[in-house]
């Protein structure tokens, strides 16, 4: 993966939003590769509900950001096509939940078009999903689908969790050859850094976990909304004498083993941290690796903070479903692990 | 329009026949039934406005008028309530009420609904407490009230999805030798889901006991109904899968009551599904959430205004003698009551029991979920003597 750079600054810099980084991202990609097209529900005229893809239909034209009839499936499917005559296809699935109809064509044909034409026919497309709750969102508009992706073979799987890394892993998304499940969290899309849409931006190779915050008693594992949670858990366990580290991995698939081990080598410990449910969750995955690669440095087994094992519950009550900071703590005094404990 | 004529042309003339020559057709091939009584008509079915008022049975139409006026009260403080912060978000069907009240008041007690997330007002019509409607959106819980009890599905936030589930009960229903109903109902936008043509296939090919309303108010959010199909009218769909498709003004509530009735009683008596498009439009914007501004222009709501449900009825009831000050007065009171009644129960905080997370996801409760509750119970527990 080449590194490349933002265009040059037209305005002066001032904050932005992690939906503006990604705006950008499409943007810069679609200025420098006619063949990114954008395409979903709403992403047109309104600009995505979520203004993320706000303004392309306007520079662009209709058929580069395309209002496409309200169905999933047909997104996704018509995709596939437009991928085999040598578009890129970058499409929005409006809601994490509202992503299922698009399954069949997602696990049927997207993820293994390569496999299946022996590397002849790639997929390279990225499949934008906001995801995950804590907005208030009524049923159907808070789930965390990673573990669905994740357990797909040939689909990479990315989420972001600051600004910049916002726009540098769509943009890799999209210069990929293969399909990438980007995974967006909705609760950030507002969360602001000095980040300037002006300023040169580091596009970030697909596949790379980078350490958030250093520390040398125990590492907690997280990507997408559970990094500033973990980040706050570490400030906050720092005045009972835990100093931890925090690495956000932004890439799932593939998983980043070497910085993850590093780590975990160093600390002795390790809680894997993120909200969809625990049971069959990215979790288990996540501390059944730590464990195989780091046995004999681990000093206590590695914990998991995930949400509950149950449908995503109604906003009035999914404060007591998402794991926040006092849950992560109290993972953490379960490192001081002893025998028999 | 020229390429359609071109291409109607070399249907029927192959470029490079024989003149004269006539290819003969496949052996087997003759149609399966005559599309013609399946089309729906040109225009939309309309009643007001037409001397057919006069044989409408007058206590139907003083109903139906009371119902639009509650409704439309209904919609404005259900908005109310969302800018109160006491709902999450409210999806208005102002300007709608006409097919809302028709769906309900077509169907008998034993008949089910199947409403799409914009239907609260359909549930309430049709007896639903109006808090319990409004649960899911309110979000203390994501369905309000027992199904079963109802007779009314679950508001389906997931598009399409519940048509299917309308056929399947319908088609249960006939096997066990009941007489009930399925009315579902579905926006524009929903009828591109792969579910709607799954469903009306389903429900043509078991000669399923469906009725399909389809609200057709101009956009799904944004989208309008030009980039949402090609199809001359929605209606015109049903003929594909084998079943009449009806099209009616969904502002007339006359009409759309007349045309509900008569599928729900082919339904009944075994003449299988219909599709109906009701015209209409989404006055508000689709949620509160929405800026409508960005899509459509305020000319286009204003000439819908102009063909209000209740200007409509309002106004052909009180020209025939049968609605008069006191009428109105009294249906506008009647809304107001409903309307303060449900201010005041929608302002009392719910009483939500987190352990019910747990209450509620199997029969029987897992280790795991066992586990999990205990954990928030002693959370709960912490947190209550902090
Ligand atoms: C499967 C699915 N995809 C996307 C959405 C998000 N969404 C909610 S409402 C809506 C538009 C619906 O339009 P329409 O079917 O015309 O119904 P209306 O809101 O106009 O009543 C969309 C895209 C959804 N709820 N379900």
């Amino acid at each position: 993966m080449t590194t490349q750079v933002a265009a040059k600054p037209a305005k002066p810099a001032k904050p932005a939003t992690m939906a503006q980084a990604l705006q950008r991202a499409m943007r810069d990609a679609m200025a420098e590769d006619p063949t990114v097209h954008v395409m979903g529900e709403d992403v047109g005229t309104l600009g995505g509900v979520f203004r993320v893809t706000d303004g392309l239909a306007k520079e662009f034209g209709e058929d580069r950001c395309t209002d496409t009839p309200l169905a999933e499936a047909g997104i996704l499917g018509t995709a596939v096509g437009m991928a085999m005559y040598g578009l890129r296809p970058v499409v929005e699935m409006q809601f994490d939940a509202f992503a299922y109809p698009a399954f069949e064509q997602l696990i049927s044909h997207v993820s293994r078009m390569r496999n299946r034409t022996r590397g002849a026919m790639p997929m390279p497309m990225v499949i934008r999903v906001p995801y995950g709750g804590g907005i208030g969102g009524v049923e159907h508009h808070s789930d965390s689908s990673e573990a669905y992706y994740m357990a797909t073979p040939g689909l990479h799987v990315v989420t972001p969790a600051t600004v910049e890394d916002a726009y540098g892993l769509l943009r890799a998304a999209i210069a990929s050859d293969d399909p990438v499940v980007f995974l967006e969290p909705k609760r950030l899309y507002w969360s602001k850094s000095d980040w300037s849409p002006e300023a040169p931006t580091q596009v970030e190779p697909i596949g790379k976990a980078v350490v958030r915050r250093r520390g040398t008693s125990a590492t907690l594992i997280t990507y997408g909304p559970s990094v500033p949670v973990c980040l706050e858990a570490a400030e906050a366990a720092q005045a009972e004498g835990w100093d931890l580290e925090v690495i956000d991995l932004r890439s799932l698939v593939p998983f980043d083993d070497e910085t993850v081990s590093a780590s975990v080598r160093r600390t002795g410990r390790a809680v894997v941290v993120h909200e969809s449910t625990g049971f069959g969750g990215p979790g288990g995955e996540i501390a059944a690796r730590v464990t195989e690669r780091c046995f004999h440095h681990l000093e206590a087994p590695v914990l998991r903070v995930a949400g509950f094992d149950i449908p995503y519950p109604p906003p009035m009550l999914e404060r007591h479903h998402l794991p926040g900071v006092d849950r992560v703590l109290d993972a953490v005094a379960r490192l001081q692990w002893e025998v028999g404990s | 329009m020229d390429s359609l004529q071109q291409r109607s042309s070399t249907v029927q003339e192959p470029p490079g026949a024989t003149p004269g020559y006539r290819p003969t057709p496949p052996p087997a091939w003759k149609p399966r039934t005559d599309p013609a009584p399946l089309l729906p008509d040109a225009e939309p079915f309309r009643v007001l406005g037409t001397d057919a008022v006069a044989a409408a049975d007058p206590e139907l139409l003083r109903r139906l008028y009371a119902e639009l006026v509650r409704g439309r009260r209904y919609n404005a403080q259900a908005t109310a309530l969302t800018k109160q912060g006491r709902l999450a978000v409210y999806p208005s069907t102002t300007g709608q009420e006409a097919c809302e009240v028709a769906a309900a008041l077509a169907l008998e007690d034993r008949d089910w609904l199947f409403p799409s997330y914009r239907d609260t007002l359909a549930a309430v019509v049709r007896g639903l407490d109006p808090v319990q409607a409004l649960t899911l959106l309110r979000g203390d819980w994501h369905t309000g009230y027992d199904p079963r009890e109802h007779r009314i599905a679950p508001l389906s936030t997931p598009l399409a999805t519940q048509l299917p589930h309308a056929v399947g009960l319908a088609h249960a229903a006939r096997l066990k030798g009941d007489d009930v109903v399925a009315l579902a109902m579905v926006g524009d936008g929903g009828t591109s889901e792969g579910d709607f043509h799954e469903a009306l296939n389903f429900a043509a090919v078991w000669q399923a006991p469906v009725v399909f309303l389809v609200q057709n108010n101009g956009f799904a959010i944004s989208v309008p109904l030009a980039k949402q199909t090609a199809a001359p009218s929605l209606a015109h769909k049903a003929v594909g899968y084998g079943m009449p498709g009806r099209l009616v003004d969904g502002n007339d509530a006359v009409a759309v009551h007349q045309v509900l009735t008569e599928a729900v009683a082919r339904a009944r008596r075994g003449g299988g599904p219909t599709l109906i498009e009701a015209i209409t439009y989404r006055i508000e914007a689709h949620t509160n959430a929405d800026d409508a501004t960005r899509y459509r222009g305020d000319s286009e709501v204003e000439a819908w205004r102009a063909h209000d449900p209740i200007l409509l009825l309002e106004r052909e009831l009180t020209e025939r003698g049968m609605l008069d000050e006191d009428g109105k007065r009294a249906a506008a009171e009647a809304a107001e009551t409903m309307a303060a009644a449900l201010r005041e129960r929608m302002n009392a905080e719910p009483v939500l029991d987190p352990m019910d997370l747990f209450a509620h996801v199997y029969a029987e409760q897992t280790t795991q979920l066992r586990e999990q509750a205990a954990q928030l119970r002693a959370e709960l527990d912490a947190e209550s003597e902090a």
